[in-house]
C-alpha cells in the first residue's frame, strides 16, 4: 500500500508501488467511462497546482482529476503569483501549507525543485515536471496506456526517439519501464543524448531506422525549436529526415506497434501528421488515461495513511 | 613572550620525532629534546603532533562587499580553527581586488583583526574582466603575493599570454582557475551518469582540462610560471604530471572535497555539493590521491567558499557554487589520506604548509630554528562529527556537515602568540 507523502519521480518508487497506482487508475478509468463523471474521493481536500512553466495539458489534467473527485482545486501560475516579487520556493510552499493545502502539484524549470519543496512542506507534493529530471505522472500514464494495450510490459520493446538530453519524460519512462520489465532503446543524435545513458540499463542508438525494427511502442518526444539555435542539430529538415517518425519508418516496427507522444506534437518535426492521426496513434488515448492516473495518485496520496 | 611546546611529536624536516620547541618573541629559537628552560607559557603536547602552521593558498574571505557571507574577521577566525596560520585570499570580492589600495585595505584589516595572517591575491585583469592586465607591480608592492582572476578565468588566450609574460618580468605568480566557460555551458554538476540521473546540466571535464592544457602550453612556450588552482579531474592530474616531466614551471593544488567526495553527493540535490569545479567520479578521486602521493599535486588548498544560508537553501540551479573548507580541511586530509596510509603526516605537512608557502614565496611553512613561529598542534586521537552550525565561519554551507572525522586542531600559534580557538565540543 502506497505510504509515501510525495511522488517526486519514478526513480525512487518500487515496482509494487507503480503497480498499485496502475491498478487504482484502472478503477478510476471506469468512473471516467460513466455518464456522470463524479466521485467524492477528494471531497474536502485542497489541491493546488503550482506551475512555474507553461502547461496546458498537464495542468488541466490535474485540475480535472481533482475536480472530478470533488476537491477544491486552485491554480497558481508563476507569472500570477508572488514569485515575480522574489519569494523563495520554500516560502511559497510554507504559505500553501498555511492555506491548508493537502496536495501541491508543482512544475518547475529546475531539476530537484519539487524535492526541495517536499522537504519543507507538510502537504503532499506531486512532481508535474522538473527541469530535465522527471515527469512521473506522464510516464505513469504512458505505462498505463501500454499495459492497457499489451496486457503486460514484460519483454515489451519500447523505442523513445527525440531530444532525450532535455527530456524529463524520457527519464521517468526509463525508470518506470525498466522496473516493469520492458526493454528501452533511446534514439537521437549524440548532441541530444545525455552522458552515460547506456549505464542506465537502456540501449542507445543514433539510427532510428535500425532500432525501430520490431518495436512494440514508438514514443516521439517534442523537439524544442530553440535547440536548433543552440547548435544541437543543423535544421528541422535534417532532423526530420533522420529522426522523424514517418509512416515508412513506422512500417519497420512491429505490425501491432503503437505510437505515443507526450504532446504537444510538432507536426512535421518529430511525427508526420499521417502518423500522429493514424490508426496506430494512441496519443489522445494517453490524454484520457492521464486523467485516471492522476485521479489514482491524488486518491492514494490523500487517503488516510493509518 | 616566551613559549615552550613540550613532549609533542614534531614534524621537523623529513622526520616526525619527539621534540620540544622553544619560541622567543615571534621566532623559533630552539628545537631539541627535553628543553627545560623558563617560559611564560608551556604547552604540553603529550600525545599530540606539532606541525608547521597550515598555509591555505586559495580561499574567499568575501570582504569587501559580501560581508553577509564572510568577512576578514570571521574568515580568519575560521582559518585558525582549522589550523591555518596563513591564508591567501582570492580577489573576486565586490569590487574585485584589482588595485594597490584594495590590497592595502585587506592587509590593514587582517592586521587589525590579528587572527591568521592574510596574503592577498590580486586580479590578473582589471575588474576581473579579462580584457586589460591589472597593475600587478603596484599590487605586489602593496602586499599581493599572487594574481588570479579566480572564478572568471582569462578566456582570451592572448590576454593570458601577455599576463604571463608581464608577470614573468616581475617574477610574479599567476594562479589559473582553469575553466573554459563556453565548454562549461552553464552546467551545474559533473557531466556523467549522476548528472544524467538527476537531470542536472553537466559540465564536461574538457572545460577544465582544455584550459589546464592551454595554460601549461603557454607557460612552456613563454618560459613562464603558472599555478593551476583546484585540480579536480584525472585528466588534469595527468596533464600536470606530463608537463612537470618536461620541466615546465607548473605547480598545482587540489582541495579536500576532490579527494573526499564524488558527484554521488548531488543525487539528493544537496546544494552544498554544488562546487566549481564540480565533484567528479571515483576514478578522479583515485587519480587526485595518486597525484598527491606522487608529488604531481603540490598543495592542498581549501577553496573555502562561504555563502549565506538563504543563498544555498534554493533550487540547485539557483544556489551559488562552493563549500566552506577551513574548519574541515585538515581533518579530511588526516582521515582520508593519513589514516588510510596513503601518505604520512610529514608528507601531509608539506602539502599543507611548506609547499604552498614556497609557491607563494611567503616564507616559513617549516619548523626550524630562526623561522617564524607559526605552529599548529594536532590531536590525532580526537574524533568529531562536523557541525557547521558551530563553525567560526559565517558560512555554514559545508558539504561535510554531519561527517565523522578524525584528527583535530588543538592549538594554533601565530608569530609566537598562541591564538584562542573555539572548541568543537
Amino acid at each position: 500500500m502506497l505510504k509515501r507523502k510525495d511522488l517526486l519521480g519514478l526513480k525512487d518508487v518500487t515496482r509494487e508501488e507503480i503497480e498499485e497506482i496502475l491498478s487504482t487508475a484502472e478503477q478510476m478509468r471506469k468512473i471516467l467511462d460513466q455518464n456522470v463523471k463524479k466521485t467524492p474521493h477528494l471531497q474536502g481536500k485542497n489541491v493546488t497546482t503550482l506551475f512555474y512553466e507553461n502547461s496546458t495539458r498537464t495542468r488541466t489534467s490535474f485540475e480535472s482529476a481533482a475536480k472530478i473527485m470533488g476537491a477544491n482545486a486552485i491554480n497558481i501560475s508563476a507569472s500570477a503569483s508572488s514569485v515575480s516579487k522574489g519569494e523563495t520556493l520554500i516560502d511559497t510552499g510554507k504559505n500553501l501549507d498555511a492555506l491548508l493545502t493537502d496536495v501541491i502539484i508543482i512544475r518547475h524549470p529546475m531539476s530537484g525543485a519539487p524535492h526541495l519543496l517536499a522537504k519543507n512542506v507538510r502537504a503532499s507534493v506531486i512532481n508535474a515536471g522538473d527541469g530535465l529530471n522527471e515527469h512521473p505522472t506522464q510516464a505513469l500514464l504512458d505505462i498505463y496506456t501500454m499495459k492497457e494495450k499489451f496486457g503486460t510490459l514484460d519483454g515489451l520493446k519500447v523505442v523513445i526517439a527525440g531530444d532525450i538530453k532535455h527530456s524529463r519524460v524520457a527519464r521517468s519512462n526509463i525508470w518506470g519501464l525498466r522496473k516493469l520489465g520492458a526493454s528501452v532503446t533511446v534514439c537521437a543524435p549524440k548532441t541530444l543524448l545525455p552522458a552515460c545513458m547506456e549505464e542506465m540499463d537502456v540501449a542507445v542508438s543514433c539510427r532510428l531506422d535500425e532500432c525501430i525494427r520490431d518495436a512494440n511502442v514508438v514514443m516521439g518526444l517534442r523537439m524544442q525549436l530553440e535547440r536548433q539555435q543552440a547548435g544541437l542539430f543543423p535544421s528541422i529538415a535534417e532532423y526530420n529526415a533522420y529522426y522523424g517518425l514517418t509512416a515508412a519508418r513506422l512500417n519497420l516496427a512491429d505490425s501491432d506497434a503503437i505510437v505515443m507522444h507526450p504532446g504537444p506534437v510538432n507536426r512535421g518535426v518529430e511525427l508526420t501528421s499521417e502518423v500522429a492521426d493514424g490508426e496506430q496513434s494512441y496519443i489522445l488515448r494517453q490524454v484520457t488515461n492521464g486523467l485516471a492516473v492522476r485521479m489514482a495518485l491524488l486518491f492514494l496520496l490523500t487517503r488516510s495513511k493509518a | 613572550m616566551n613559549l615552550l611546546i613540550k613532549n609533542g611529536m614534531a614534524v621537523v624536516g623529513d622526520a616526525l620525532e619527539k621534540k620540544d620547541i622553544y619560541i622567543e618573541g615571534s621566532k623559533i629559537v630552539k628545537i631539541g629534546n627535553d628543553i627545560d628552560c623558563a617560559a611564560d607559557k608551556v604547552i604540553d603536547a603529550e600525545g599530540k603532533i606539532v606541525m608547521p602552521g597550515f598555509v591555505d593558498m586559495h580561499c574567499h574571505l568575501r570582504e569587501p562587499g559580501q560581508e553577509y557571507k564572510e568577512d576578514i574577521a570571521s574568515g580568519t577566525a575560521a582559518a585558525l580553527r582549522g589550523g591555518f596560520t596563513s591564508v591567501a585570499c582570492m580577489p573576486n570580492t565586490v569590487p574585485p581586488i584589482d588595485n594597490a589600495a584594495l590590497v592595502k585595505y585587506i592587509c590593514t584589516r587582517a592586521a587589525e583583526v590579528d587572527n591568521a595572517k592574510v596574503f592577498p591575491i590580486g586580479c590578473i585583469t582589471k575588474g576581473q574582466q579579462g580584457k586589460e592586465i591589472a597593475e600587478m607591480g603596484f599590487m605586489r608592492d602593496a602586499g599581493a603575493v599572487a594574481f588570479s582572476d579566480d572564478g572568471r578565468p582569462v578566456s582570451d588566450g592572448n590576454i593570458m599570454r601577455l599576463a604571463l609574460e608581464y608577470a614573468a618580468s616581475f617574477q610574479l605568480l599567476l594562479i589559473s582557475h582553469c575553466e573554459d566557460k563556453a565548454l562549461a555551458a552553464n552546467g551545474v554538476a559533473n557531466e556523467g551518469l549522476n548528472a544524467t540521473i538527476a537531470g542536472l546540466k553537466g559540465i564536461t571535464r574538457a572545460a577544465e582540462e582544455s584550459m589546464v592544457a592551454r595554460d601549461i602550453v603557454l607557460a612552456e612556450t613563454l618560459g613562464a610560471r603558472v599555478h593551476v588552482a583546484h585540480v579536480s579531474t584525472k585528466g588534469s592530474v595527468e596533464l600536470v604530471r606530463q608537463a612537470k616531466a618536461r620541466g615546465v614551471a607548473v605547480t598545482c593544488e587540489t582541495c579536500p572535497h576532490y579527494f573526499s567526495a564524488t558527484d554521488d553527493e548531488i543525487l539528493s540535490y544537496n546544494t552544498n555539493a554544488k562546487i566549481n569545479p564540480p565533484l567528479r567520479t571515483q576514478s578522479d578521486v583515485e587519480a587526485i590521491i595518486e597525484g598527491l602521493r606522487d608529488g604531481t599535486i603540490d598543495a592542498i588548498a581549501t577553496d573555502h567558499a562561504p555563502h549565506h544560508v538563504d543563498e544555498k537553501n534554493l533550487e540547485f540551479n539557483l544556489a551559488p557554487f562552493g563549500t566552506t573548507g577551513f574548519e574541515t580541511a585538515f581533518s579530511l586530509a588526516y582521515t582520508n589520506l593519513v589514516e588510510t596510509d596513503i601518505i604520512d603526516i610529514v608528507k601531509l605537512s608539506r602539502l599543507m604548509s611548506a609547499n604552498p608557502a614556497r609557491i607563494l614565496g611567503i616564507g616559513s611553512g617549516t619548523l626550524a630554528v630562526g623561522e617564524r613561529a607559526d605552529i599548529t598542534v594536532i590531536d590525532p586521537e580526537k574524533s568529531f562529527t562536523v557541525d557547521s552550525g558551530k563553525f567560526a565561519s559565517k558560512g555554514k554551507n559545508s558539504l561535510f556537515n554531519g561527517w565523522k572525522l578524525h584528527g583535530a586542531v588543538s592549538a594554533v600559534i601565530v608569530d609566537g602568540m598562541e591564538k584562542e580557538i573555539k572548541n568543537y565540543d
